[in-house]
């Protein structure tokens, strides 16, 4: 026991150890990559000199002598590492700051993309759930029902958004339904499933004990196929959290997958690393809350 | 009149070929007294399995009738609970919800406390005591089918239905339960009727043993009567003279109808399709 503790100790340090370098040595070669070494103005004319200050290329500096102009150098290949350092920097300390209608800080942005999110999700799950249920309680109407579902479960959820928006001609409620639309298949097709390879076992049982119909639902076959269940909802976070991002993006709603459209329309590199690492670390605050609420209701045979 | 009478029942399935049917067993016919521990043995395909679903009401029957009390049953019934061969125990549950899911079908008009006094007497009797918050994943084959007995015995059923109870615990920890099932039987008189394919728990436990026939179309051709007096226990009933008597009966009856071929043929001749069952007294 104490040995094979020790080794889970050793493999956990030495996996963490291995993490860091990885990341340092990529910081490294991110910056190194993306250095550029100081204006040299030798082999330059005046003249040259001249034209590229009138172009904004570079700066005449107040002691003499020329800099590249640090706005210039924003948009000129990938920003290093420190660029993209100093962008969260300064995202963060105005995390709580409405500077325009369009232009919240980032604290909002995580805020309304998780209550979007979360809003289809949820909707999606309980409908999904309720509808699984019903199909996997009843063969005829499950053989009836899937082939609609086959055809429904491979469509882009964002192709449905041209409809959606005609339909519901509001983009806040269309990119809830693209969230929607992107988690409801899978929940649903494993749900069905779940209650249907239910092992017959435990519904002889419900029986013999004449448990009424809330009974057996709430007692017998909700627990039994939670964790198949759980399968499917795990499938359909990840899917509407991959279709938030393009659905923000493309109705311009405000949120952090519309962060990195903006900083890319503003050519703002440094600021699309910054949405791109963001959306990173809300899938996986999301991701982990999930695995907690759902380890409560899986159970091991 | 019989407390439990199995009337004739015949039970056809769908062949697998697809058209027509293939008849698992036909007739079966029994009288079971208020009390009475009557058990089932044959091989594997013979159906027995089937005809204790159909007294639970888990499986429908072709033809033929099942009267408890003199009453036909049709469905499943708080009043004849199963011990299954796998457990059936639900494992999102702990032991004490498992047995108090039971108690509170049973009893729903008793409050909580004297459903929960009720599932502790019974978790003590199966010597289960301290296990009652542990889901089934954490115990023994053993210690499951004890929850399994417990839940059973809860629920006080007027007939028992015990379907190969001890057929997946190994044979150490099987002789030990089958001697707490003895025990609790004899508190609880109830009616029992199992299937087994051991002839050694079968005499232990029974006052009769059908035997039937392979299948298919098996039928019951025996009806052995073990008069051995209780109170048995495994020690003292193998000292009986009727012990091995009655065993290598069972035995003999068993390897007789071992194949479908040529003995099975003769074993017929002796015994044509609509005779009676044969009793057999030791």
């Amino acid at each position: 026991m104490a040995g094979m503790l020790q080794e889970q100790t050793k493999i956990r340090r030495d996996a963490w150890l291995i993490s860091v370098t990885m990341l340092a040595l990529f910081l490294v070669v991110w910056h190194l990559s993306t250095l550029r070494a100081a204006f040299d103005p030798k082999g330059f004319t005046e003249d040259q000199l001249q034209m590229m200050e009138f172009n904004g290329d570079i700066l005449r500096m107040a002691e003499g002598g020329y800099a590249w102009n640090p706005e210039k150098e924003k948009v000129k290949g990938v920003p290093g590492p420190l660029a993209v350092l100093g962008k969260i920097r300064s995202e963060l300390s105005e995390a709580f700051v409405k500077k325009g209608t369009n232009d919240h800080g980032i604290a909002y942005l995580v805020l309304y993309t998780v209550t979007r999110f979360g809003a289809g999700f949820l909707v999606a799950s309980v409908v999904a759930i309720i509808l699984g249920v019903l199909l996997g309680l009843n063969k005829v109407l499950f053989q009836a029902v899937n082939p609609f579902i086959q055809i429904l479960k491979p469509i882009s959820p964002l192709a449905w958004m041209p409809l959606l928006l005609y339909t519901v001609k509001d983009p806040k409620w269309t990119a809830v339904l693209v969230v929607f639309m992107a988690a409801i298949w899978p929940t649903l097709a494993t749900t069905a499933f779940g209650v249907n390879s239910l092992r017959k076992d435990y519904l002889h049982v419900a029986a013999i004990l004449q448990l009424s119909w809330f009974k057996r639902l709430f007692k017998v076959i909700l627990p039994g196929a939670a964790p198949t269940i759980v399968n499917g909802l795990r499938i359909s976070f990840g899917s509407a959290l991959v279709a938030v991002v393009p659905a923000e993006m493309l109705l311009g709603e405000l949120g952090v997958g519309y962060l990195s459209w903006i900083e890319w329309n503003n050519l703002d590199i440094a600021g699309v690393i910054f949405a791109i690492l963001v959306v990173g670390v809300v899938g996986v605050v999301l991701d982990s809350g999930f695995n907690k609420l759902a380890g409560l209701v899986t159970y091991q045979e | 009149m019989a407390f439990l009478e199995i009337d004739h029942v015949t039970k056809y399935f769908p062949s697998s070929s697809g058209n027509g049917q293939v008849c698992i067993f036909k007739d079966a016919t029994i009288k079971i007294d208020k009390g009475e521990f009557v058990t089932t043995i044959g091989h594997s395909g013979c159906g027995k399995s089937t005809l204790l679903n159909i007294i639970a009401g888990l499986e429908t029957m072709s033809e033929g009738a099942i009267l408890l009390n003199g009453r036909e049953v049709s469905g499943p019934g708080l009043d004849r609970m199963v011990v299954f061969q796998n457990f059936s125990l639900m494992p999102w549950m702990t032991v004490f919800e498992n047995i108090r899911l039971a108690v509170r079908a049973a009893y729903p008009d008793w409050d909580r406390e004297k459903i929960a006094a009720h599932v502790h007497k019974y978790i003590e009797l199966v010597g289960l005591k301290g296990a009652e918050d542990k889901r089934p994943t954490a115990l023994s084959g053993g210690m499951k089918q004890r929850v399994g007995l417990a839940r059973a015995f809860s629920i006080e059923p007027k007939v028992l239905l015990l379907d190969e109870p001890f057929a997946q615990i190994d044979a150490l920890t099987r002789g030990v339960i089958q001697e707490e099932l003895v025990q609790m039987w004899n508190s609880t008189r109830n009616t029992v009727f199992m299937v087994t394919h051991d002839v050694d728990e079968a005499i232990l436990l029974s006052d009769r043993i059908m035997l039937m026939t392979n299948g298919p179309s098996a039928r019951i051709a025996e009806i052995v009567d073990v008069t051995i007096p209780r109170p048995r226990s495994r020690d003292s009933i193998i000292e009986h003279p009727h012990y091995y008597k009655i065993r290598n009966h069972i035995i003999h009856f068993l390897v007789r109808h071992v194949s479908h071929g040529a003995v099975g043929g003769v074993a017929e001749l002796e015994q044509p399709m609509d005779a009676v069952p044969l009793v057999v007294r030791f």
